[in-house]
């Protein structure tokens, strides 16, 4: 990449970050203040206890000590008054350390604050967007993917924020204050307490940038090793069945030893890094130490005892967060990957209003007019579909596996839109609906329910909190739902979903159905929603349904006869072109698909004649 | 691997409890020199942390105030041998506990792995695959790393701190003994405020698990939230969550943010001590008189200085490692339990004499299976439960291949798991070639035996290794062999790299349909003598299981065998169909008596014959 792409990259980063920092500006600016007051006040300390020992105690001549200190202390009686009161200094010690710890405490309150309000606004923002981009984004990303990056991407940049932003701001503070402080005192102490600061934070810089594979081989091995015992254990009965429990105790044997072998590495080249900049660090403070030594010896008149408590107090102060400062610089990489990830999610737009976003009343009738859909950029799933649907009138849907089914009644609902023709809804085209209100007056049932982590009390009246039990009940009554819930342990209070019990596929679907009825929709959509309950119960639900449903314009994809020759007209799909439509008996006098499936009931009495020999 | 982690927020206020902490000390008793080494290199660094303000004692008592730089040479000569001996320490000390800790967690794993090859069933199907996971991955790794480096970290807090007192008392008694006040507000500060820190990450984590929950479920219900119009909603939810998110880890940063400060300032306080008292005794000392707490040199007043204001690291260090075994404790309790888990099913030390163990097996002692199967009046219960057979009666000749029918629950899996000695019978006894099999081990069962489930469970790793998984040594003949049997030579030959593809994490780069074939020839290849299949076809698409319903026959005839179906047209050809209903056989017979009974069996065929009928028709 050439340095101009990757400016542009860089301020890419800072632009998409900035709202989140900006948000919360007061708290960051209040933290930094915080941050340089707690500085502050721990460069003050040691200078209280060198000039405790140099005035007070040793009685020498402070040159360089600020005008208003010394004249509040001649005010009071000199260094005679100081010697008979050194409770003042020791005072003036601890105020110090208390600015230092109130310094501390806010700004950790502020920082803490800051980036833990950036991360949430972070991951509500994520979230609200994740659930407002069209549904044809989900089909094309992955489930982990996603999460990983709503997680964990989301954790390195809060980090980034509280730990490193805020650590490389500190240190180059204080690298600014105890510079100036001791350069201002003695030019070659301050030369001799820094010296080897520089070489200290490029070797900790390098060691990171270099270590990182070591890191990546280490997690893999960790990933590798779950993996093995994570196959095993959901494996268990292959495993058994098969006797062998040996063969897998020795590859996993291999994957744990891997595993040791790998993070031993990785540790060992960080005993070493520990070790040499350890090393490296102390003999920074030695070498302060000597010189200053050196100089309070040889020129006690320009160098007291309290300056060199000063300097190597400062030297050793500032040595190890120099040793960090390189490893936050090496880190940053990690940080810019992420915010690019969190931005890839972000550039994909919303869900959008095609139309005029109108709130009609809505009847139910329904007309498609030479609809035609295809994902992608191929336009082969629905060809052409034409049709009119009265209000209160059933529609069932024959069709193969891929006719196009499920696509037709999604497009109804605006989860994808149509490549071309229009759909209208009492004379409306769809486009113009605003998709809640269309959805909101749309119940659709899939075939494979999803239900959210709460009780079934709770999933039923999912879309009208405020229904009272009677009516979910009543609800679960018709999609024949209730004396199931009733014979679990807990009723409907058991928890379903990811955390919860596991229900049956047919479970699922009459819980979905009986959701949808609690929406009272005046269209409701069966996308093969009935699959997973045995015919006798599908019948009683069907029965229940149209019951209650009287005036409601209903879609039934099904292959079950019976369900399907009931209703008022059945379309029949075939590769994504309607192949025939019309009412039972209307489809029994024409040839075709519907007439070969109607007559299996008759072709079974045959057969089982045959066979059984009646 | 912080998914696993919502699992474990269990206990947490608990006492010590000496016995469990035994048993895990024991796996750190295994490296006893790495122990020793560690022990020993932590004494050096401490003892040359507490050098270090003595050699400033010592140069601005003999140097820089007698003006004086005889013995410099010397003096840096020690200074820089110190940082050395120190630096060394630090990169051995780190190496050593690494050594430590992973040698712990392999241990421990193996230990616990070994352990998970040998429990029954029954355990497994009580505990959930994320539970053993975290007790494998995470417990495991966080006491590994407790152990290990808290022993090094014990080893220095407590020298050092010794050390230092000892130091403070030699230069002056009288001022170490006021400095000492500092000390028991410092203890008590350290010891309530880590506890208060671990308690409150542990409900950051907590809070974060729901977020990843909350995020998983936001994007797999994508559709349904939609459809629903719940977009407003849930993220209204979400909020809820993050906030507690927000208000958990803003208590975890203050908390912390003022145990510091406190315990930084209650140092200062015995700094300001010695600053304020030591320095008087230096005052008066050059001056020649004596005060009370006797005379004092500048370097004696800075090493008063510096070692007060370092004190609380080491009770720091200690109250961390507290707090940390109290709050690890869960875990050690549940690693513990996990391995010291009885197995419900074991062979007696007859069988396992005579027949080997799994791991050992002596297949030399192993009688030939036959195929002769019974069940005299056998009762079987699941631990607390109703019983799900009782008085079960069932007599199979070798050979024979027996159907299964009923609905879910009805006691048809229970059958399948006693067979496969996965269970055995709470009453009665199941009989092998005329022997009970609790008197042969259960890998002489289980190498007889094949099954193949409604589940296929394939290893990652290309699809010849899984096809051979039960007979390493095959030949890439044997194993086209098997797969050319079943029909799955085409796709298999279809797949980017034919035998050799890889087939992903549990074979997800295959469909059901697929990794059933796979696990169906992988079980033709060990050659057993008695065959379960668990609703082995039922993923695979009408075509090819006409296709392979000839290969069953073939491969099922010379074999006992079981067959568990939901699709029935698949066990027409079975020499009996039981229908199992409550846990007792109601019907018996082959497909055509059973139809001409005209009984729960006819009206479950003609049901399904429509269905897949219109199925067959849609679906040309």
């Amino acid at each position: 990449m050439d340095k101009k792409a990757r400016n542009a990259k860089k301020k890419g980063i800072i632009k998409s970050l900035w709202p989140y920092l900006y948000g919360s500006k007061r708290y960051f600016i209040l933290g930094t203040i915080f941050m340089l007051t707690a500085v502050i006040a721990s460069y003050v300390k040691p200078y209280v206890i060198s000039f405790t020992v140099d005035y007070a105690i040793g009685g020498r001549e402070i040159e360089d000590a600020p005008n208003f200190l010394m004249n509040w202390i001649e005010s009071l009686g000199g260094r005679e008054y100081l010697i008979e009161h050194l409770i003042l200094c020791a005072a003036a010690l601890l105020l110090c350390q208390l600015c230092y710890a109130l310094s501390v405490h806010l700004r950790g309150r502020c920082i803490g604050t800051a980036s833990e309000n950036m991360a949430k606004t972070l991951r509500d923002n994520l979230y609200s967007h994740l659930q407002r981009v069209p549904y044809d984004y989900h089909k094309h990303v992955s489930t982990g993917d996603l999460i990983q990056r709503c997680t964990s991407d989301v954790e390195t940049i809060r980090r980034f924020i509280v730990n490193q932003l805020m650590e490389v701001l500190r240190t180059v503070a204080m690298i600014i204050f105890a510079a100036t402080i001791m350069f201002s005192m003695n030019v070659k102490m301050a030369i001799a307490s820094t010296v080897m600061m520089p070489i200290l934070a490029i070797i900790s810089f390098v060691y990171f940038k270099n270590v990182k594979k070591q890191f990546q081989s280490a997690d893999e091995a960790e990933g590798k090793l779950s993996a093995t015992i994570q196959e095993n254990l959901t494996g268990v009965r292959v495993v058994r069945a098969f006797g062998q429990q040996s063969a897998e105790m020795e590859k996993f044997t291999h994957d744990n030893a891997d595993f040791k072998e790998k993070n031993y590495k990785l540790l060992k080249m960080l005993a070493l890094y520990w070790g040499c900049t350890d090393c490296l660090g102390y003999l920074q403070i030695a070498i302060s130490l000597f010189t200053g030594i050196y100089f309070a010896t040889t020129q006690p008149e320009v160098f007291s005892i309290g300056n060199l408590l000063l300097f190597t107090t400062y030297t050793s102060m500032l040595t190890w967060p120099v040793r960090q400062l390189g490893r936050v610089l090496a880190d940053l990489g990690k940080m810019s990957v992420s915010v690019e990830r969190l931005n890839e999610i972000f550039d994909q737009e919303k869900e959008k209003e095609p139309g005029k976003a109108l709130k009609p009343q809505i009847r139910g009738e329904i007309e498609f007019k030479d609809v035609c859909f295809g994902y992608d950029t191929y336009d082969d799933v629905l060809k052409k579909i034409s049709f009119k649907v009265k209000p209160g009138s059933t529609i069932a849907i024959l069709g193969s596996t891929g006719s196009g089914k499920s696509s037709l009644v999604q497009l109804l609902q605006r989860l994808y839109q149509c490549t071309s023709g229009s759909i209208t809804i009492d004379g409306v085209d769809i486009n113009d609906i605003e998709s809640g209100h269309l959805r909101r007056n749309i119940g659709i049932v899939l075939q494979e329910p999803f239900l959210y982590s709460r009780n079934i009390m709770e999933n039923i009246r999912i879309t009208r909190p405020d229904a009272s039990d009677e009516e979910v009940y009543e609800a679960a009554k018709v999609a024949s739902l209730h004396d199931v819930v009733m014979s679990f342990e807990n009723g409907y209070d058991t928890i379903v979903g990811e955390r919860g019990v596991t229900l049956s596929g047919g479970q699922k679907q009459r819980v979905a159905i009986a959701r949808m009825l609690m929406q009272n929709a005046p269209i409701l959509i069966f996308d093969d929603s009935l699959s997973a309950v045995d015919t006798e119960t599908d019948a009683a639900i069907r029965d229940a349904l149209s019951l209650r449903k009287k005036d409601s314009t209903m879609f039934i994809i099904s292959h079950r006869i019976t369900t399907l020759s009931t209703a008022d007209c059945i379309l029949v799909l075939d590769d994504g072109k309607l192949i025939a439509s019309g009412t039972h008996e209307e489809l029994l006098a024409k040839d075709g698909l519907y007439k070969r499936i109607a007559h299996i009931q008759n072709q079974l009495e045959d057969e089982l004649i045959e066979e059984g020999g009646m | 691997m912080s998914d696993y982690n919502y699992i474990e927020e269990q206990s947490y206020d608990s006492k010590i409890d000496v016995g469990i902490w035994k048993k895990i000390f024991r796996y750190a008793l295994v490296y006893k020199k790495q122990v020793i080494i560690a022990a020993l290199t932590m004494i050096l660094t401490s003892g040359i942390d507490i050098a270090y303000p003595l050699f400033t004692t010592y140069a601005i008592d003999n140097f820089v105030e007698k003006g004086d730089l005889t013995g410099f040479g010397w003096f840096i000569a020690a200074y820089l041998g110190a940082i050395a001996i120190q630096g060394f320490c630090v990169y051995n000390f780190v190496k050593t506990a690494s050594k430590l800790e992973m040698g712990i967690s392999y241990d421990i794993r193996q230990d616990a792995y070994l352990k998970l090859q040998k429990l029954s069933f029954s355990y497994y199907d009580k505990t959930p695959v994320g539970y053993i996971m975290a007790r494998m991955v995470s417990d495991i790794a966080r006491l590994s790393e407790m152990i290990a480096w808290s022993v090094v970290d014990l080893f220095w807090a407590l020298t050092y701190l010794i050390g230092v007192i000892v130091i403070l008392f030699v230069l002056n008694w009288k001022l170490a003994l006021i400095v000492m006040v500092v000390i028991p507000p410092l203890v008590v500060a350290c010891i309530y405020f880590q506890k208060r820190i671990l308690k409150n990450q542990r409900t950051v984590r907590k809070a974060n698990s729901r977020i990843t929950g909350a995020f998983n479920e936001g994007i797999m219900g994508a559709m349904t939230t939609k459809t629903l119009v719940r977009e407003e909603k849930n993220s209204e939810e979400f909020v809820e969550i993050t906030s507690e998110m927000r208000h958990a880890s803003i208590k975890s940063i203050v908390l912390s943010h003022t145990f510091m400060p406190i315990v930084m300032l209650l140092a200062a306080v015995g700094s300001a001590i010695a600053l304020g008292v030591g320095g008087r005794a230096v005052v008066l000392s050059a001056i020649g008189s004596v005060g009370l707490i006797g005379t004092m040199t500048y370097g004696t007043l800075s090493a008063f200085i510096s070692y007060t204001s370092n004190f609380f690291e080491p009770i720091q260090s200690l109250a961390r490692i507290l707090a940390e075994f109290q709050s690890a404790q869960a875990s050690a309790e549940r690693v513990m339990t996990l391995i010291d888990t009885p197995c419900e099913i074991e062979d007696s030390a007859e069988v396992e004499e005579r027949y080997g163990d799994a791991f050992d097996p002596k297949p030399e002692n192993w009688e030939p299976i036959t195929g002769d199967i019974k069940f005299e009046n056998v009762s079987f219960a699941y631990k607390g439960g109703e019983k799900v057979l009782s008085n079960f009666n069932l007599d199979v000749k070798a050979g024979q291949t027996i159907a299964l029918v009923g609905e879910t629950g009805a006691g048809k899996s229970t059958i399948v798991n006693l067979i496969c000695r996965f269970y055995e019978p709470t009453e009665g006894r199941i009989l092998i070639d005329g022997r009970d099999y609790r008197e042969r081990s259960q890998l002489w069962l289980q190498r007889s035996l094949g099954y193949v489930l409604q589940q296929p469970h394939l290893f990652s790793g290309t699809i010849r290794d899984n096809l051979a998984y039960a007979k390493k040594d095959a030949t890439l003949e044997e194993i086209r062999a098997a797969a050319q049997m079943v029909h799955a030579e085409d796709f298999i030959l279809r797949q980017e790299n034919g035998y050799d593809t890889e087939v992903g994490e549990g074979g997800v780069r295959l469909s059901t349909g697929q990794k059933q074939l796979i696990s169906f020839a992988r079980v033709i290849l060990a050659n057993p003598k008695i065959f379960v299949l668990d609703e082995a076809t039922s993923s695979i698409d009408t075509e090819t299981e006409q296709l392979i319903q000839n290969a069953i026959t073939t491969v099922l005839k010379n074999r006992t065998s079981f067959i568990v179906a939901h699709r029935l047209s698949t066990i027409r050809t079975a020499d009996r169909i039981l229908v199992i209903r409550g846990g007792k056989i109601t019907e018996s017979g082959t497909h055509k008596e059973l139809l001409k009974q005209r009984g729960y069996y006819y009206d479950l065929y003609t049901t399904q014959f429509r269905e897949e009928q219109s199925q067959g028709i849609l679906n040309k």
